[in-house]
């Protein structure tokens, strides 16, 4: 047992050291020093590349700032996760418990959103800000007084392509999906638009997560349907593509929004000129005209080169980390620094504030809920022969309940919403 | 494989040591304790029976863990300390059925899930559609008694097969439990899993407090390990390491093998879930993941880490792979962490085949060896 | 009376599998038809990672869970050098030598030293998956690496009957596992190391005594065994794509093939990689929801009623 002791005698040394340094922090943490921010994404497992590119956005908010807020230094301290929500849960306590951050930046993913969103309330005097979660229930269930989401979610992101999918000519959709809350999310935020105008879904392929293999889905696909709605992220996506093609699938595919993101497009391999023309909506837009995203875009372009691990455009990932950092400096400079009295001025400050984006006013709801804009794209390729997506339509003002009443609103599971 | 092969393999490390480890099993030896203390014989038989036994170690070991709330801060005694105390208990699990019964069960993770999603889904939880709120007092026995069923019945259909295929049958349950967790939304809720399991508040105890559980899990752990403790020398845990050792001669000699294998497999699955409440209380949440395959290996490897050969070992593993799964984003990028644990993994089981406490052990022995009739080599290796 | 139990259980297994048939076939011949093919060439490619696999451990009793880390790195190695020399052959080539020399190295290097201690080696090997995962991770990155079909097996057969068109690519995979198949039970049987090989399987100590080189046919055997999966692993690249996190779930399927259809026999591992074939693919076509829950249970069910799988000897 003095393998124990001994392990543990060391370890109550790092227990005194952590200790005394906390406390020399505390004291020197006054409402001048530096202003810690906790920076929580996913570095392991299939997001991996996904949660570095967040983590970019989120230092290119810091960046533009010079580091420093209302003369405050801003200290980033970063954690990862595996998108376990336990794991998130546990980095996060470690960052706010152990390394005393003011505010916390992340998570990545919508299970991990939920378990942080749960853990916010038992850490009232610190201020949460979403990562790039998109899942519905972390600000429509049980809200947090002290979680604040900046980007607009899963659902909220698929307005509009119901209307694009009407305006083809797509009458009948077949979706294919995996079998977990985002997609739900995703499938509703296009059904929910997609059926109020007519279109009709016969069918919903669900598909286990960690399956590679889709060739029985596309084997089912019926014949009598105008295009396919395909709710995959990473390299299930990829595959599904890959495999569709090769099975000679020749139906108009339509995308969710990590379907045929930048992170996707850019995956190694040929470019396929099969996914010229795929439609799809989200919160950014490669291709976006506005001045203030082609900033942006040339921002992260000069400071994360392809040649050091940078995509060619910013991915979703990015942009959703960068809006939501940028909320938590912005909202930090509106107070001038000041974090006193267990932050409330500073949460006071969040709640009113109407966040300039380079996709244009983010405003929050009464959830602290982000009400915003989404773009319908659509797949097109360069004279490169790099694929970036082209901005068909711009929908302002999307809101959490997109557009139904509160009481009439469901979240979407398997079976809701319906229209076969 | 044979099972003479598979038997080789659970020995092989101990070898060498077998004439030192084979004390171990046998119950204590009174000749010993009295001549060493023949001042003391007016002494009553408890107090002799614990001088015997109780080193200084083991009494700074216990007034640390004691006090260690007293003077580490929450973050500390909630994150690091009972978190490892309640993983710690989990391996205590494997390390019973793999160190003294000579199979390695990696479902030990799901019995432990199966526990945490009973007292999800009996107890109260974020998700009112399922949950059936039954008061504390009555979700944990049925929690408890379910994940032992669960474990029996795994432990039931596991003892026909040997060594790697026990590996490879557990691991399979594990996964099929994680795929129906995951898949089920009636039940088990799906992907999302549950939120808000929090433990119960006694009057004006908050158990969910940082002290408190730390005491709730200490006092888990202790009884596991002295349960553990107890049972290896009562006649049921000499029987199982006989049957470890050489399932035919015990056969031979009248012992029904399987029912002890089984029997062990229900006593592990008990402790497992008793580890799963905790876990779950303390994640205040579970999930899918919670019991995916990526867990079921991390109780190994914590279980491996420590050493099987004794009921310490897997604490000191749970403490080892806190403390890294916590700090070394600290040192190095958190990106490399899987290199930093699974070197660090790899490390142990190559150069000491019974984790750390094989290390400290030949440190002790080289001790010994360099001061003659020194005091270390005289005390029976039952007191590590 | 003896005779009854045998075909008792033929019937309790057979005749839903029979009615399932009729009723499929009838419902929609084309879907059925489809989901045979899919799993069959499915099968093919986990016959080709699991023969490795069951090789290795027929002669070293060595359960390499490391077999996952090397499909991953031949995949990364083939995508590599497809892009570098534009040949799928030579992909292949080199996705099978790399997997053999990491395989080799990690038999000389480690191996070697702990004969016979097989919790010891399954324990090193999950050791070396952790790190070999992460080092690729490193290495390569997460992006997804998508190899592209040789011209010649690109795009599908059209025009064929009932089921329309199917991929040409996927198509190849039945022919080139019949083939390793083959040349593997050759190699086996025909040759005087394959000959070696079985003596080592059935007594190790005998085969040293009489004065072969056990060292260098353990090493022999490793390395096709390891180059298995990496050939596998630029076979799946194309259809599959390669991407961190599939070397886990080839290795879980590698196991289940092997485990159901016994350790250590090349036809059991044919067997098994067709039992698991079918099982997801019919899964996901016929009920999606469960289908993953299937394999498991089946492997349960297989294990419980004959703890060696079904063709592994009762030894």
């Amino acid at each position: 047992m003095k393998a124990a002791s001994s392990s543990k005698r060391m370890f109550v040394r790092t227990v005194i050291g952590a200790a005394v340094a906390s406390a020399f922090v505390w004291s020197a943490h006054a409402q001048t020093g530096p202003v810690k921010i906790g920076l929580l994404a996913t570095l392991e497992g299939p997001f991996a590349a996904g949660g570095a590119d967040g983590m970019r956005g989120a230092e290119l908010a810091v960046k533009q700032r010079g580091g420093t807020v209302a003369g405050r230094k801003i200290e980033i301290i970063k954690a990862s996760s595996d998108a376990k929500p336990d794991v998130a849960v546990n980095a996060t306590r470690k960052l706010v418990e152990q390394d005393k951050v003011d505010i916390m930046v992340g998570p990545l993913s919508g299970g991990e959103g939920i378990a942080v969103k749960e853990y916010s309330k038992t850490q009232p005097n610190i201020t949460f800000i979403n990562g790039s979660s998109g899942a519905q229930a972390a600000t429509l269930v049980n809200p947090s007084p002290n979680f604040f989401r900046f980007n607009t979610e899963g659902a909220q992101w698929m307005v509009g392509l119901g209307k694009a999918a009407m305006d083809k000519g797509y009458k009948r959709t077949m979706i294919i999906a995996e079998d977990y809350a985002f997609p739900y999310s995703q499938v509703q935020g296009f059904m929910s638009e997609y059926c109020r105008l007519g279109g009709k879904v016969p069918q919903k392929a669900w598909v286990p997560l960690g399956g590679k293999d889709y060739s029985s889905v596309i084997a089912k696909m019926p014949k009598d349907i105008d295009a396919v709605l395909v709710v995959l992220g990473g390299a299930d996506a990829v595959n599904f593509l890959n495999q569709y093609e090769a099975a000679g699938g020749d139906k108009p595919i339509m995308g969710g929004s990590i379907t045929v993101s930048q992170d996707i497009l850019n995956y190694k391999g040929k470019k396929r000129d099969s996914l010229v023309g795929t439609m799809s909506a989200g919160p950014v837009a490669d291709a976006f005209d506005g001045a203030d995203w082609k900033a942006f875009v040339a921002d992260y372009q000069k400071s994360y080169p392809v040649s050091a691990g940078g995509f060619p455009s910013p991915s979703l990932f990015a942009y959703v980390y960068y809006q939501n950092m940028k909320a938590a400096l912005d909202g930090l400079d509106a107070v001038k620094g000041d974090l006193s009295g267990g932050q409330a001025k500073y949460r006071e400050a969040l709640s009113k504030m109407v966040l300039k984006t380079p996709t244009g006013d983010v405003r929050l709801d009464g959830n602290r809920q982000a009400i915003g804009t989404t773009f319908v794209t659509e797949v097109v390729k360069d004279a490169q022969g790099n694929l970036f997506n082209k901005v068909l339509r711009k929908v302002d003002n999307v809101d959490q309940m997109l557009g139904m009443k509160k009481e009439d609103f469901q979240m979407g599971t398997r079976d809701t919403p319906a229209c076969p | 494989m044979s099972a003479a092969s598979w038997r080789a393999a659970m020995n092989s490390g101990a070898r060498a040591q077998a004439a030192a480890s084979l004390p171990r099993t046998v119950p204590p030896r009174p000749p010993v304790a009295a001549a060493t203390l023949d001042t003391n014989a007016d002494a009553p038989r408890w107090l002799r029976w614990l001088w015997a036994r109780v080193g200084a170690r083991h009494v700074f070991v216990l007034l640390f863990v004691l006090l260690f709330p007293w003077f580490a801060s929450p973050f500390f005694t909630y994150q690091i300390g009972a978190q490892s105390l309640a993983l710690g208990i989990i391996a205590l699990s494997l390390t019973f059925l793999g160190g003294y019964g000579g199979m390695i069960s990696l479902a030990q993770m799901s019995v432990a899930g199966v526990a945490g999603y009973m007292v999800a889904i009996f107890g109260a939880s974020g998700t009112a559609e399922i949950s059936l709120n039954w008061p504390w007092w009555l979700v944990l026995p049925v929690a408890l008694l379910i994940a032992t069923l669960v474990g029996t019945f795994i432990g039931w259909l596991s003892v026909r097969t040997e060594g790697i295929y026990t590996i490879m049958i557990t691991l399979a349950f594990g996964t099929g439990l994680y795929y129906l967790a995951l898949q089920n939304y009636s039940v088990f809720n799906g992907f999302q899993g549950f939120q808000q399991v929090h433990p119960p508040v006694l009057g004006t105890l908050n158990l969910r407090a940082p002290m408190p559980f730390f005491y709730l899990t200490l006092t888990v752990a202790l009884l596991a390990y002295f349960a553990i403790k107890y049972l290896i020398r009562a006649p049921f845990g000499i029987a199982l390491q006989g049957i470890r050792d050489n399932p035919r001669r015990m056969n031979a000699l009248g012992f029904n093998v399987t029912a002890h294998r089984v029997a062990a497999y229900a006593f592990a699955a008990f402790i497992a879930a008793c580890g799963g409440v905790l876990l779950v209380w303390y994640n205040g949440l579970i999930t899918p993941g919670s019991v995916g395959t990526g867990w079921l290996i991390n109780i190994l490897i914590i279980a491996v880490l420590g050493g099987m050969r004794h009921p310490i070992g897997p604490f000191i593993g749970a403490i080892v792979f806190v403390v890294l799964q916590n700090f070394a984003i600290d040192l190095i990028d958190r990106e490399r962490f899987n290199l930093v644990i699974g070197g660090v993994f790899l490390v142990i089981v190559l150069f000491s085949p019974d984790g750390l406490l094989g290390w400290w052990r030949r440190w002790q022995a080289r001790l010994a060896a360099v001061q003659p009739a020194g005091g270390v080599s005289q005390r029976p290796s039952s007191r590590i | 009376m003896k005779r009854f139990w045998p075909w008792f259980w033929r019937a309790v297994i057979g005749v839903p599998i029979i009615v399932f048939a009729i009723w499929a076939l009838a419902d929609n011949a084309r879907l059925f038809v489809l989901t045979l093919l899919n799993s069959l060439t499915l099968a093919s490619l986990y016959f080709i990672v699991a023969s490795g696999f069951t090789l290795v451990f027929g002669l070293m009793r060595n359960v390499n869970l490391a077999h996952g880390s090397l499909y991953l790195l031949g995949g990364y190695v083939g995508y590599w050098v497809a892009t570098s020399t534009g040949y799928w052959v030579l992909a292949l080539a080199a996705g099978f030598a790399a997997a053999a020399l990491a395989g080799l190295v990690m038999q000389v290097a480690i191996f070697r030293f702990m004969q016979g201690e097989d919790l010891r080696q399954t324990m090193v090997t999950i050791g070396l998956s952790i790190v070999i995962a992460d080092l690729l991770l490193w290495g390569f990155g997460a992006q997804v690496h998508q190899m592209s079909a040789p011209d010649l097996l690109a795009g599908p057969f059209r025009e064929l009957p009932l089921i329309r068109a199917y991929s040409k690519y996927r198509s190849m995979l039945i022919p080139i596992g019949a083939v390793i198949g083959v040349a593997l039970w050759l190699f086996l049987n025909r040759t005087r190391v394959g000959m070696m090989i079985r003596a080592g399987v059935d007594d190790r100590a005998m085969l040293a005594a009489s004065g072969v080189n056990v060292n260098l046919v353990f090493a022999i055997t490793f390395a096709i065994g390891a180059g298995l999966a990496g050939f596998g692993g630029v076979i799946g690249a194309v259809e599959l794509s390669i991407v961190p996190g599939e070397d886990s779930r080839l290795l879980m399927a590698s196991l289940i093939v092997v485990i159901v259809g016994g350790m250590g026999s090349i036809v059991g591992a044919a067997v098994g990689a067709i039992i698991l074939g079918l099982a997801e693919t019919y899964g996901l076509a016929y009920a999606p929801t469960y289908s993953v829950v299937f394999t498991f249970v089946i492997l349960v069910l297989v294990l419980a009623f004959r703890p060696r799988g079904i063709l592994g000897d009762a030894r």
